[in-house]
């Protein structure tokens, strides 16, 4: 009998097989952004405003166009004749390309000037004169909306204020009423400080136009090459099929490559006027105080709790700072992205939020910070609103979490805000990480500590979060359904071809992808290559962020596999000469039923299907499948880190992290935990150094990495890593997103644990990042800290 | 502007060429001599994946002017590690899963290799303390420093074999 062939061996599902990309990126061969030389190609720079907030009175380039090797300077009157200055924004707004008329924020694009090398470019930059009239900037949501703002958008027909939108969800009255029977309501207000996801590898483009056949080639750091196509048609007025955007080897992006940015734009206007390859590399201050912040807002909630421990209720409030143009990439639908799943892993009967953005004077936004559109603001809340609550009820706050958390009979689990949770098993994650941690013994050194001045603390997190937009009835982006597809081709020696519209930057598709056709064709992983980023050679996708590879085009890859061996299953038929129905499958062979030694490989089929097909059979064995989610996929989380406060300094060392994480089905679980690792160092980041502030003026404070502070490996702690699988019943392979969950669930644990360690001085809150001099002042005055950015006074 | 001659052996090649005074050795090697593996991240010498070996010292060479080079032996990932081999550094990195988006690993790489030549048996600490000046966004580390750990463990029996 034919040896059945080994799963992981061949790397299908749950082989943590080496990855592919591993090979050019090892031997410095990979081919980022920066890398690529095009003949003739030209090189762009961008000058920024200096001010948050000034009328441009006027701007001089002749300097700049008389440098020897300047070929282009560009400003926003000569784009408007292109009908250029302005572009949509993923969120219904519009944002300056290069500003006419003022700046709205720190850094905004002021003109561009083209030249043989970017330093002559720098050169042409600092060469043009503007000249301003400065006008008072906006900090913060508040100062936004106060009496007497000035309003920041009159561009905008009939805006009147500074409010971007307003948005409400969930049942108000049933919660009303649920507030009523409270035995205790446990508030809290916090601030969730602004970030920027800031990959390595900053933004950059080189747009190609070539005048003789009209079409334009853009190279470009994009984690969504397919919808940017359709957003450059829609912007530039160019026809879609004459554009060709090509993703290459991305250097991180974390959700900070999702949106159009003005250097894509000039880029590309620069060479349509040019008629020439024009390179863009933005520099690193240009990346974080430019393109999309995230983060940025402000909570003010409250829980209805029963003396039992019971939560009957919720409702909050976000006021969102939305900097100087709404330009969150999110669904069309959710005004602030997908923050009303807080809450979702607790069985709470009612619940209610509303929220409200406002323009400011500081970089537009925001994106998805490794998140799924603003999760990770909705699940930090949460767990420090439990947190909270545990602590006003005197409950033990892993049995207040077990009390509430749902259950695993009730599933599928239908949330107060609407969302419909697939599956999981909360409390045993929960208990897993307590285990871990030794909970017990841990309170136990806690208490011994503390009586000799020593302030341990201990910090749970926990969280679920959707993953894999969207389903077609809800999730749009610019009215395209959120939706993904996979073309598969076998070639006629069973090698193969897979080509998805998702789009790897670091997460490693071109490894993964290979082991889901593996799993439903039994083609070892090696013998199938993967394709990707390239508009003119992948199908559709609506790119990579939000954790919807898997979920979405994973999903689709698994389908596009079971269509193409049901046509191998009739060459098989045809090769053993029995009916399609006397045909049954194992890994990589289909052979007689009752006769399990009279098969045909795969591969067999294979060839079959291009020199020995039925008659009247079409030739070829390949397909392509599109997949619209019929839900998202719900993983979970439960993270718990200890730490030590230093009383002295409010320095804070973690002692242990440990994680458990329930994402369905593994598909490379080497891969899985190097998510996992990664999340929660940016939980980390953001817990303990990493945030974005400005300063009265408007100035951007985290303008580079000497300000911006990311952590090392030397300060980064050691993770221990745990998992629990609950397949996703309604995707293919029972796989879940998986790449941010860490970074969603870790900051309140190390929050929760620092607050935890000083929760004998009524301290409720201290504002992130936990920097040693705040919690320094929070022990040493006993109040809360906000870290709100100052509002100038004058004074 | 006046360029000036520099000669520069660079992963054992001798080089001799014009460059303008204001060019960044880490735009030299990229744009002149096409040796992309170096990458070039903050402008302020804090994220290292410009990393690369000055005579042997890990050098963050968006800091330096190609200039600054002249007289000197420059080696860049690619020198690490032939077409066909890899060198221990990068095959630690691939058995560990030490890179994720790749951007940062060549400098990452450079900074081990420097450590490993001047300490064979470093602990956990040396490792986190040599890799201090390169940042990561992908990994959270833990893995990068199993990788070295992995390649530091074959330099040894590698080194012992041949004595």
């Amino acid at each position: 009998m034919a040896q059945a062939l080994d799963e992981i061996k061949i790397g299908g599902l749950g082989s943590s097989r080496k990855r592919v990309e591993d090979d050019r990126f090892l031997r410095g061969k990979g081919n980022y952004i920066d890398d690529f030389k095009l003949p003739g190609m030209v090189h762009m720079e961008i000058l920024r405003s200096p001010l948050a907030h000034a009328r441009i009175k006027s701007i001089d380039t002749s300097k700049a166009w008389q440098i020897p090797g300047v070929h282009m300077v560009l400003t926003g009157d000569m784009a408007a004749q292109h009908n250029l200055a302005w572009m949509p924004t993923l969120s219904y707004d519009t944002q300056a390309v290069l500003a006419t008329d003022k700046v709205r924020f720190q850094g905004q694009e002021i003109a561009c000037v083209v030249a043989d090398d970017p330093y002559i470019a720098k050169d042409g930059c600092q060469a043009i004169v503007v000249e301003y009239e400065p006008l008072p900037p906006i900090v913060n949501p508040f100062q936004a909306t106060a009496e007497g703002a000035p309003i920041i958008r009159d561009d905008k027909e009939g805006q009147t204020d500074n409010i971007c939108y307003r948005w409400e969800v969930g049942d108000r009255e049933g919660t009303e009423r649920a507030f009523a029977q409270a035995d205790l309501v446990s508030k809290l207000e916090l601030h969730y400080p602004r970030s920027h996801p800031s990959p390595i590898e900053c933004c950059g483009s080189i747009a190609d136009y070539n005048s003789a056949t009209t079409k334009l080639t853009v190279y470009m750091t994009t984690q969504a090459p397919h919808i940017i196509r359709a957003a450059v048609a829609i912007v530039a007025e160019l026809p879609e099929h004459m554009i060709r955007v090509i993703s290459p080897d991305i250097g991180g992006g974390f959700g900070n490559k999702v949106p159009v940015y003005p250097g894509y734009v000039c880029s590309i206007l620069c060479s349509i006027l040019l008629t020439r390859p024009v390179k863009w590399i933005e520099d690193k201050t240009g990346n974080l105080i430019s393109t999309h912040y995230a983060r940025d807002i402000y909570y003010k909630g409250e829980l209805a709790l029963r003396k039992d421990g019971r939560i009957l209720a919720v409702r909050f409030h976000c006021d969102s700072d939305n900097g100087a143009f709404f330009s969150d990439a999110q669904p069309t639908k959710f005004k602030l992205g997908l923050i009303h799943s807080a809450f979702a892993a607790y069985n709470i009967p009612f619940g209610y939020m509303t929220a409200q953005g406002a323009y400011t004077n500081k970089a537009p936004g925001g994106v998805a910070y490794r998140c799924s559109f603003r999760v990770t603001e909705a699940m930090f809340f949460q767990e420090r609103a439990i947190q909270a609550a545990a602590d006003d009820l005197g409950m033990d706050q892993a049995a207040f979490r077990r009390l509430n958390l749902v259950k695993d009979h009730q599933f599928p689990f239908r949330t107060p805000y609407g969302f419909l949770l697939d599956s999981g098993q909360y409390e045993k994650c929960l208990d897993v990480a307590l285990n871990a941690i030794g909970y017990d013994d841990f309170l136990r050194e806690k208490e011994e500590a503390r009586a000799q001045g020593r302030r341990l603390g201990i910090g749970i997190s926990t969280m679920t979060e959707p993953l894999g937009a969207g389903n077609s009835r809800e999730y749009d982006i610019l009215g395209i359904k959120m939706f993904d597809a996979a073309e598969l081709r076998v070639h006629p020696s069973g090698k193969a071809i897979l080509k998805i519209g998702s789009k790897t930057q670091g997460q490693g598709h071109e490894t993964t992808f290979a082991q889901i056709v593996t799993h439903e064709l039994g083609i070892p992983a090696a013998d199938i290559l993967v394709q990707h980023g390239d508009t003119d050679n992948t199908p559709f996708g609506m790119g990579t962020y939000a954790s919807r590879s898997t979920p979405v085009a994973g999903a689709a890859t698994a389908m596009v596999a079971r269509k193409v061996r049901a046509k191998a299953r009739k060459l098989a038929a045809h090769l053993l000469e029995v009916s399609e129905e006397d045909v049954e499958w194992e890994l990589g062979r289909f052979y007689v039923r009752g006769a399990p030694n009279n098969g045909v490989s795969i591969q067999e089929c294979a060839m079959a299907a291009y020199g020995n097909m039925p008659d009247g059979m079409e030739p070829g064995l390949e397909n392509n499948a599109y997949y619209d989610p019929p839900n998202m996929t719900w993983p979970f989380a439960a993270y718990i880190v200890t730490v030590e406060v230093d009383p002295e300094t409010g320095v804070w060392d973690v002692l242990r992290m440990v994680a458990v994480d329930d994402c369905g089905v593994r598909i490379n679980p080497m891969i899985v935990e190097g998510q996992i690792m990664g999340g929660m160092t940016e939980a980390y980041a953001m817990a303990n150094m990493q945030f974005i502030t400005y300063d009265a003026e408007g100035n951007c404070v985290g303008s580079n990495y000497m300000d911006y502070l990311l952590p090392t490996a030397w300060e980064t702690p050691g993770f221990e890593l745990h998992e629990v699988v609950t397949p996703s019943p309604h995707h293919p392979i029972g796989a879940k997103g998986i790449g941010e969950c860490a970074a969603v669930g870790g900051p309140a644990a190390f929050v929760n644990a620092v607050m935890n360690a000083i929760d004998d001085t009524g301290v409720r809150n201290i504002d992130m990042p936990l920097l040693p001099d705040r919690v320094w002042e929070a022990l040493k005055y006993r109040h809360d800290i906000s870290g709100a950015p100052p509002v100038k006074t004058d004074a | 502007m006046e360029e000036r001659r520099i000669n520069v052996v660079v992963n054992g090649e001798p080089r001799s060429v014009d460059v303008e005074p204001r060019i960044l050795l880490a735009h030299f090697l990229r744009e002149v001599l096409g040796l992309t593996g170096t990458h070039i991240g903050c402008d302020t010498t804090n994220c290292g994946v410009c990393t690369v070996l000055v005579d042997g010292l890990p050098m963050k060479s968006c800091t330096m002017f190609a200039v600054m080079a002249d007289g000197h032996e420059v080696m860049t990932v690619e020198g690490l590690g032939l077409s066909s081999e890899l060198h221990p550094i990068q095959e630690g990195f691939r058995e560990e899963h030490g890179l994720q988006c790749g951007f940062c690993t060549p400098g990452m790489m450079m900074a081990s290799k420097a450590l490993l030549d001047e300490n064979p048996n470093p602990t956990e600490e040396d490792i986190r303390w040599a890799l201090a000046g390169n940042l990561c966004r992908c990994t959270g580390y833990q893995n990068i420093v199993k990788s070295v750990l992995w390649a530091a463990e074959k330099l040894r029996s590698e080194a012992a074999m041949s004595r």
